[in-house]
């Protein structure tokens, strides 16, 4: 299989953000089938200080390296994939995310992920989230276990 | 260094690759017995019901769990030896057709979110012992077992040809199968078993396989070791972790059995129906954090899993080198864990159970064999762990390649690595004093550093050549210790004092001579000497932080008891405290490690649904503990005397050894046994090292007093009816046994302390039968 070579991630506006979460909304629509946001949702909103910032999966495929059964995968499109039927719910992967974006709902114990469906782009009435492609050997990061720091 | 994110399909070990007639193998496989079972789900932790499976008689059945037997035994190893009590005889000897080999699980087994949750515990008969012994192991078969619907597996009596066990979770069928044709030693038998048994041809199918298997090796000789496999989809070979201890693979094939397979049919994340996954997530999740962050800073075992130890043994003169003499040598750093790391393959995921990401089941891929039957090829070489490391520095074996080596055949012979080094190391040692010689060993050079001799005779056992000394040498210290003495070959005393073993078992790589807890860590083991139920060094050799007997002792009541609770559970020990929280050392009791003691209680909880606190946890093991040790008095053992230990573990035995370390003895002579500098200076050699043995002797049955105090056993090392009762064991023919073998001694006049005890000196108590108390 030819490896993929860019990804789309999310791209964050926080000057044209109001905080409506329609964006979490959408994104547990999609994982979940409600409209709950929060802690269903694989991007996350917050406040701090006036501001909004997003917090969200950049697809580095760290977890990868981490899964024993080879649950998480890069997808043709580039993107990092949780298949959640092979998924045996360790949350290695959630653990070891460096930047703790590998969600866990209370919902199920497999967790969940961003996957750069643009369901939040979409959903977004103040056009504060885009999709922009990366090339993936920028972003990449791998775990080594290292001998030391 | 290889890239990581590699695609599973694409990753290459570098290792030979096999082609076999898979077809061949399997149909000459005859059925001898069959039992079909209803699949169940398992509930709270518990399948609710164990296997049974007879050789001799072809009879398979199952065994309810009951309520009651879960609240006294918990699970694990608990259930295994209930179900040897119910089974055996105190007679029954460990080649007879009442021994059983058990493989139980434990209701946290099996859990993917809290790393280390997948041990099996394997118990027996041990032929090196007499006595039960028990002995943990990673792997997928355990978590597997309980799927397919059993929480342990009974296997009694022997077959008449080799047989394999297979249990299918997906058709819900155990069989006994003739097993004719396939390859004997555990590398390649793995994983014939692992194609034939897997439904489907695919790395996902496979790795819904595990098998338990041993090697030719121990079918000659007590160091037989169990090897439980774990698929690994990545380097597409079926990986092992071995129980090791007590010769399990021994028993094993004297039954005839060449291996055990499970299948699972399904498994996910909450297989084991805890009543709280979310809780379960959490606290995993929070472990999980705690090893990403700290581990490099720690252990480092994700790296270089259990050999990080090399360098922090040599340093603090514990490592063993040259059976034991000394703990520490010029030529240590060669092992050191630097040196394996450079071999060890980075980035996949190395836990023996999923979850598991302390990782610490390094492996070495395409390693090339170089002796043996397997010389030339390329294999994956699980390990080697500080054990196999230290057995290197043991026998004085520098070079990490023939670590490999040993340890490559060790596996796949199914011999265990601690065993066979530890025991090899003495034969050297032997060797070296001219008390064996080429002649005498079936001429083999085996001297101090001979790699090539060591595997020559790992080879020679394996083929079964019955040399004399091949023959006695395999069936390890104690029997050669015996052999030399009836042959009146070397000074009896010097045998006794140099051959690594207690109760039959040989000792764990750590030398004890400082550390006079840990030589009641060892001695005072119910299976013989391993560091499993006790690691007490470095609080008080280093540490110092349990001075007093009595500070001693209730260390040995509580970190034995403590550990005994991973085993009722289907638990590894090491994320327990070869993690540590952040903030660990400022809590009140560091050694303990506060904070994952709680993690514990809350995935038990998790799990079970129960309401248990800590105190509770170690009532658990109390009541298993305290059964085993009434188990081994009711097989004749469990004394004073049994829990003897060689005076290598508590000193220096030779003039080199003390000359090795003088100024740290000849100062204790001074502040410890109150002699005046000048009397020291004066004194012979022989003399100091007749004085300071006298002195650590006593001190060692001083200890054994005031343990057997702190756990409410007779002065003779017995369980009493009492302790049992208030542990809320009521089994009349276990309270009646002990009251019995209690009259014994008090009749033959053993049950008094053991230390002489001089002026200012006391007792752990004036009152013998202090235990009445307890009524």
């Amino acid at each position: 299989m030819e490896k993929p070579k860019t990804v789309k991630v999310l791209k964050f506006y926080t000057d044209k953000c109001d905080g409506c979460f329609e964006c979490e909304k959408a994104c547990s629509m999609i994982h979940f089938k409600t409209k709950n946001g929060g802690e269903q949702s694989a991007i996350r909103i917050f406040k701090k200080g006036n501001n909004y910032q997003m917090h969200v999966c950049d697809q580095r495929g760290l977890c990868q390296d981490m899964c024993p059964v080879g649950a998480l995968i890069r997808k043709k499109n580039g993107i990092v994939w949780l298949d959640k039927d092979i998924c045996i719910g360790c949350q290695a992967c959630v653990g070891f995310c460096p930047i703790g974006a590998m969600r866990k709902s209370d919902k199920r114990i497999e967790p969940f992920k961003c996957i750069s469906c643009g369901a939040c782009v979409r959903s977004c009435p103040e056009d504060a989230l885009e999709l922009v492609e990366k090339n993936i050997d920028d972003i990449k990061q791998v775990v080594y276990h290292k001998q030391g720091v | 260094m290889a890239e990581g994110q590699i695609p599973i399909e694409e990753y290459e070990t570098g290792n030979t690759r096999h082609k076999w007639d898979i077809k061949k193998l399997k149909s000459a496989h005859k059925i001898i017995a069959e039992y079909n079972y209803k699949k169940g789900e398992v509930q709270r932790g518990y399948a609710n019901r164990t296997l049974y499976v007879n050789l001799s008689t072809g009879k398979i059945k199952e065994k309810p769990v009951t309520k009651d037997m879960k609240k006294k035994f918990t699970g694990g190893r608990g259930f295994g030896l209930k179900l040897l009590w119910d089974s055996i005889k105190p007679t029954t000897g460990w080649d007879s057709e009442e021994n059983e080999i058990i493989i139980t699980t434990g209701p946290l087994c099996g859990t993917t979110q809290y790393p280390g949750s997948g041990k099996s515990i394997c118990l027996t008969i041990s032929p090196s012992t007499d006595i039960i012994c028990d002995s943990n192991v990673g792997g997928f078969f355990g978590p597997y077992l309980k799927f397919s619907g059993f929480d342990a597996l009974e296997i009694q009596g022997k077959a008449n040809e080799d047989v394999v066990v297979v249990i299918d979770g997906e058709k819900g069928k155990v069989t006994v199968e003739t097993a004719p044709l396939e390859e004997p030693n555990s590398h390649l038998l793995n994983e014939q078993l692992t194609i034939t048994y897997s439904s489907e041809d695919t790395d996902r199918s496979r790795q819904k396989v595990s098998v338990v298997s041993t090697g030719s090796g121990a079918e000659h000789g007590y160091w037989g070791c169990l090897n439980f496999s774990f698929y690994d989809i990545r380097r597409k070979v079926p990986r092992v972790k071995q129980a090791g201890r007590g010769g399990l693979g021994s028993v094993f094939r004297n039954k005839k059995i060449k291996a055990i397979i499970v299948k699972v049919e399904k498994f996910d994340g909450v297989s084991n129906h805890p009543t709280d996954p979310a809780t379960l997530a959490k606290v995993g999740t929070k472990l999980h954090r705690e090893i990403r962050d700290l581990d490099r800073y720690q252990c480092n075992m994700r790296a270089v899993g259990t050999g990080h130890l090399v360098e922090i043994m040599d340093a603090y003169d514990l490592l063993p080198t040259e059976n034991y003499r000394f703990g520490s040598f010029p030529k240590a750093s060669r092992i050191y864990s630097p040196e394996f790391y450079k071999l060890f393959t980075k980035i996949i995921p190395d836990g023996c159970w999923h979850g598991c990401t302390l990782a610490c089941s390094k492996t070495v891929d395409g390693f090339v064999v170089k002796t043996g039957p397997y010389k030339g090829q390329k294999v994956t070489v699980d390990g080697p762990e500080y054990e196999t490391i230290a057995c290197g520095a043991n026998m004085s074996l520098w070079d990490p390649l023939w670590i490999l080596e040993f340890n490559f055949y060790c596996d796949t012979y199914g011999l265990d690595t601690i065993s066979t080094g530890t025991a090899i190391a003495f034969y050297m040692e032997m060797y070296e004093y001219g008390i064996l010689n080429k002649k005498r060993c079936d001429g083999l050079e085996l001297c101090f550093g001979n790699a090539e001799a060591v595997l020559e005779f790992m080879h020679r056992i394996a083929n079964g050549e019955r040399g004399e000394f091949i023959n006695i040498a395999s069936k390890g210290v104690r029997r050669v210790k015996d052999w030399l003495i009836k042959k009146g070959w070397g000074n009896k005393q010097l045998i006794e004092d140099t051959g690594m073993e207690s109760k039959g078992l040989e000792y764990s790589e750590y030398v004890t001579k400082e550390s006079l807890a840990m030589q009641g860590g060892y001695g005072l083991t119910l299976k013989g000497p391993q560091h499993d139920e006790a690691w007490l060094i470095f609080m008080d050799m280093v540490n110092n932080a349990i001075p007093r007997f009595e500070d001693k002792a209730e260390a040995l009541h509580y970190f034995p008891m403590w550990r005994t609770w991973f085993g009722l559970n289907g638990l590894c020990k090491l994320p327990w405290n070869d993690i540590e929280p952040a903030n660990n050392a400022e809590t009140e009791e560091p050694a303990k490690i506060p904070e994952h003691v709680q993690n514990y209680v809350e995935c038990q909880n998790a799990v079970t649904g129960w309401n248990v606190d800590k105190k509770e946890l170690i009532l658990q093991s109390e009541r298993c503990y305290n059964w085993q040790r009434a188990m081994n008095v009711w097989m004749g053992r469990g004394r004073r005397k049994d829990d003897w230990i060689p005076y290598r573990s508590m000193g220096p035995v030779t003039e080199m050894e003390y000359l090795s370390r003088k100024e740290r003895y000849d100062k204790q002579l001074i502040e410890k046994l109150g002699l005046n500098e000048k009397e020291v200076e004066k004194m012979e050699l022989k003399e100091k090292i007749k004085v300071l043995y006298e002195y650590r002797q006593d001190q060692y049955q001083k200890l054994i007093d005031s343990v057997y105090y702190r756990r409410g056993w007779t002065p003779n090392g017995v369980p009493t009816p009492q302790k049992m009762k208030q542990l809320g064991i009521d089994d009349l023919k276990m309270l009646k046994m002990l009251q019995q073998n209690i009259d014994q001694d008090e009749k033959a006049g053993l049950n008094v302390w053991g230390g002489k005890y001089s002026k200012g000196e006391k007792p752990p108590s004036t009152d013998h039968k202090y235990w009445k108390k307890l009524d």
